[in-house]
């Protein structure tokens, strides 16, 4: 079987070279040429999310659709982070109170205006109370003033450092219209699935297990030249086959998120109607990890845990299963984290004598069979990278003399077996990284998230140093201070490795050449599109 | 009167067994690890610990098994399937969104699978071990053995991305605003290839069956009966033969309904048709249960309704079987 993977993994390796010249920094689509107005742009969704309401579920899948109809208060380009319905922030000197400028003149897709009584209501009932993520973030909020219509004022019981709140914006700040949930069950309300935005398209229509429709909206605030598309389609395609044969045949322009299979890529990569590449997912940087159940008393040994780092060959899983789409991971932040990101950090190469020696030192010699220890790995199902992923390193690990059965399930299976039976020695699966440390890979180290809670430490490690260290970077107002206090934390946990964060890793897109000015920001497929067009 | 007695007794008589499938069924998604609102933030890429309570305990997951089970029987009993959380929608509507199209589907492949295997059994028959016969049975041979999934995605790749003739996947053209006839056109573009993979294994199954039964019948007395008595070669195949030949196959095709709906589970997926069987496929990865009960319930009707009228056809074909 291990001898089955390698060849399997090899044998694609002869495809590669043509793709790593350009894999990791493909250009966005060309923006040169005169701009073509009209025409639909139709999109492969790989997975329907159902509701359509950004305020209540924080998910890429959800972005990708909503992000053209409904707006959020900032957003982020390639250089800063910029005014969407917000015009400008400021924070008061110790830290609890935000105040937001909002843009003037801005009409719901309905015709009301759009004001502070839309964002008031919106954070107070939705970005605390309901929305995933966000009800973390927005804890201490206590309320939102309205001193006139387009000024907000947050108001917080604990200090909310400024960099922290506009990071989280752009996917956590969408106001969603007051005047059509007030009064409502928010979670029943009918607009989840037919949502009223103030972006550049409006919803038409959602056919489920079909499509999602929206049209341009003729009175968008950026001026009467945007959009440039007049229609956009999401079509849900789960089987990655078909939906690889619809881009060829034409039907479908862009595929985001790995919607297709890797095999697939690497194919349509040397395809010349096709762009394919990471841009555009900077902001969407996710790590394929190796996980610890620190409950193991041999995980529990640090020198342990420096044996598994040392046994991986990141760099053949990154040619051979990432397909070059990817680089080593250097701790909780990936390198598309800004200033809270640094590389001064101890690195593990790949040594299979030095994990062989550490593992002697430990204690765990061979037995009569060569095997020094026997582990349950799960892997999660999210996709073919972390599926091969998980059979690389259980193969990698029988290299070192660490037996390791596989335990493949589906989601909720996984789920399960990981963060709430425990049931488990290693795992691994990915965390996408969301612009904000707090907001996103902390959750993975800070001990003390109750059983059950998917996604945060039920790895069983409990470090107060380190619970410490968390807290005080994200209530630390001054981002220069709280930059280095993510250097350290980096530095910290790729010293004592409560988890590993194997490889970072965007998202890759396959985009039809005929779209035109895609890719452009760093999270695109959130993004709103409205200056996106398509040759007829 | 007759019939009439008949179908009420059946109709009572499906009551237990429906009764027995919702139950076995609802305990068996039990045993399934982990619940719609696990899948849910697996889809969404994770949420915190109050979301997923909250969740939990709107969607009344938090309840003990026995005391789901009860609610959902009595809610039944009233004819309501109950939310299904993932739509947000009522499940009767859900379903009845899909129910069409799978319909639509269903009843195209079986009437295709049906016609052509019957004729072409029975042409081959007719002509047994001659080179006719061979042609049609290898042939049948070959449908039979290949994967639907397999069949489906080749052709893809032939009529779509090569030849550009018909469309890879989904209903319609969206976005097109057809309407009247050419909408109807639309349609049926899109459900060439789906109807294709859905129907050649069953067509190979009835073109087999029907050959070895047109063979059997052909030996048959009252055959040779008639041909003594001077029925031409036509008349003694059409009234004599088929007739009779075609008793198992009418009972294959009542048996196979039920089959049909599992091998479109396959064919929607690929083909991306909004039908029930992707539908379960769908609720199964989201563990939708009160939208797979619905989807079971509905399917045991439907099994139940034509296991029915398959009774009572074979009752018109064979004039000796007595409804009671």
């Amino acid at each position: 079987m291990r001898r089955l993977i390698a060849t399997a993994l090899l044998g694609t390796t002869a495809a590669l070279p043509a793709l790593l010249g350009h894999a990791w920094a493909q250009d966005g689509s060309p923006d040169d040429g005169d701009v073509q107005r009209g025409g639909t742009l139709v999109v492969q969704m790989s997975s329907e999310q159902r509701i359509l309401n950004p305020a209540l579920r924080a998910s890429t899948g959800v972005y990708n659709i909503t992000g053209k109809i409904v707006e959020p208060l900032i957003d982020r380009t390639y250089e800063e982070y910029v005014p969407v319905l917000a015009t400008e922030w400021s924070s008061s000197e110790d830290g609890k109170t935000i105040t937001v400028k909002l843009r003037e003149g801005v009409e719901w897709h309905d015709g009301e205006p759009f004001g502070c009584e839309d964002v008031s209501f919106t954070a107070m009932n939705m970005w605390k109370e309901l929305l995933n993520y966000s009800s973390t973030l927005q804890q201490y909020l206590d309320a939102v003033d309205c001193p006139d219509e387009h000024t907000a004022v947050f108001r917080y019981s604990q200090p909310m450092p400024l960099n922290l709140f506009v990071a989280a914006m752009p996917d956590l700040g969408h106001p969603m219209p007051k005047h059509l949930y007030e009064g409502t069950d928010i979670l029943k309300n009918d607009y989840n699935t037919a949502p009223v935005g103030t972006g550049p398209f409006k919803f038409v229509e959602y056919q489920r297990g079909q499509y999602v429709m929206a049209e341009r909206n003729e009175n968008y605030w950026r001026g009467e030249e945007f959009p440039y598309l007049d229609r956009i389609v999401w079509r849900f395609i789960t089987d990655k086959s078909a939906a690889a044969a619809a881009l060829e045949a034409g039907e479908v322009h862009i595929s985001t998120f790995l919607g297709i299979s890797t095999d697939d890529i690497v194919r349509l990569s040397k395809d010349d109607r096709f762009m394919v590449g990471t841009k555009g997912y900077e902001n969407n940087v996710a790590h394929s990890t190796v996980e610890f159940n620190h409950r193991n008393p041999a995980l529990a040994d640090l020198r342990v845990r420096k044996a598994i780092y040392h046994a991986l060959d990141i760099d053949f899983a990154i040619q051979n299963i990432m397909r070059g789409f990817a680089k080593p991971g250097r701790g909780p932040i990936p390198s598309t984290g800004g200033a809270n990101y640094t590389d001064d950090v101890p690195t593990y190469d790949y040594d299979p004598e030095k994990a062989k020696a550490l593992l002697d030192e430990a204690g765990y010699t061979p037995d009569a069979d060569g095997v020094r220890l026997r582990f349950k790995h799960r892997p999660a199902p999210w996709g073919e990278y972390t599926q091969l992923w998980g059979e690389y390193i259980a193969q990698a690990l029988r290299e070192v003399g660490i037996e390791v059965t596989l335990e493949t399930n589906d989601a909720p299976g996984f789920l399960n077996g990981v963060y709430r039976d425990h049931d488990f020695d290693t795992a691994n699966g990915w965390h996408q990284f969301r612009a904000d440390p707090a907001v996103s890979t902390m959750v993975w180290l800070r001990s003390g998230a109750p059983v059950g809670t998917p996604w945060s430490n039920q790895f069983g490690y409990k470090d107060t140093d380190l619970d410490t260290m968390i807290d005080v970077a994200a209530s630390e107002l001054d981002p220069e201070k709280r930059a280095e206090m993510y250097h350290e934390i980096q530095r910290y946990s790729m010293e004592v490795l409560p988890i590993i964060f194997a490889i970072e890793h965007p998202f890759i897109s396959v985009t039809s050449k005929k779209v035109h000015n895609s890719h452009n920001n760093p999270r695109w497929v959130s993004s709103s599109w409205y200056d996106t067009w398509i040759e007829q | 009167m007759k019939l009439l007695r008949y179908g009420l007794r059946r109709l009572l008589q499906a009551v237990p067994v429906i009764l027995l499938i919702t139950v076995g069924t609802f305990l068996l998604l039990q045993l399934a690890p982990g619940d719609t609102v696990d899948a849910l933030v697996g889809d969404m890429g994770g949420a915190d610990a109050q979301f997923i309570a909250r969740l939990r305990a709107e969607y009344g997951l938090d309840q003990p098994v026995w005391v789901q089970l009860w609610r959902y029987m009595l809610k039944l009993f009233q004819f309501d399937f109950g939310w299904s959380f993932v739509y947000e929608q009522p499940v009767s509507a859900v379903l009845m969104d899909r129910l069409g199209v799978t319909l639509l589907l269903m009843a195209t492949s079986l009437f295709f699978a049906f016609t052509i295997g019957v004729a072409l059994g029975a042409i081959a028959a007719r002509r047994a071990y001659s080179l006719t016969d061979n042609v049609i049975s290898t042939l049948g041979l070959v449908f039979y053995s290949t994967p639907s999934f397999f069949l489906g995605l080749m052709m893809i790749v032939l009529f779509s991305v090569k030849l550009g003739w018909l469309p890879a996947g989904g209903i319609e053209t969206i976005a097109a605003f057809y309407s009247g006839l050419d909408y109807v056109i639309d349609v049926a573009l899109h459900l060439v290839m789906p109807t294709a993979a859905l129907s050649l294994i069953y067509l190979a199954l009835y073109l087999r069956l029907m050959r070895a039964s047109v063979l059997e019948t052909a030996e048959q007395d009252y055959v040779r009966t008639a041909r003594a008595k001077g029925a031409g070669e036509t008349r003694l195949m059409f009234h004599h033969i088929m007739r009779n030949a075609l008793l198992p196959v009418v009972t294959l095709l009542g048996l196979q309904f039920s089959t049909v709906l599992g091998g479109s589970v396959v064919v929607e997926t690929i083909f991306t048709i909004p039908g029930l069987g992707q539908l379960a496929y769908q609720s199964v990865v989201q563990r939708d249960m009160n939208t797979l009960m619905g989807i079971i319930f509905l399917s045991a009707v439907v099994v139940l309704v034509v296991n029915f009228l398959t009774d009572l056809v074979y009752a018109r074909l064979d004039s000796r079987i007595e409804l009671r």
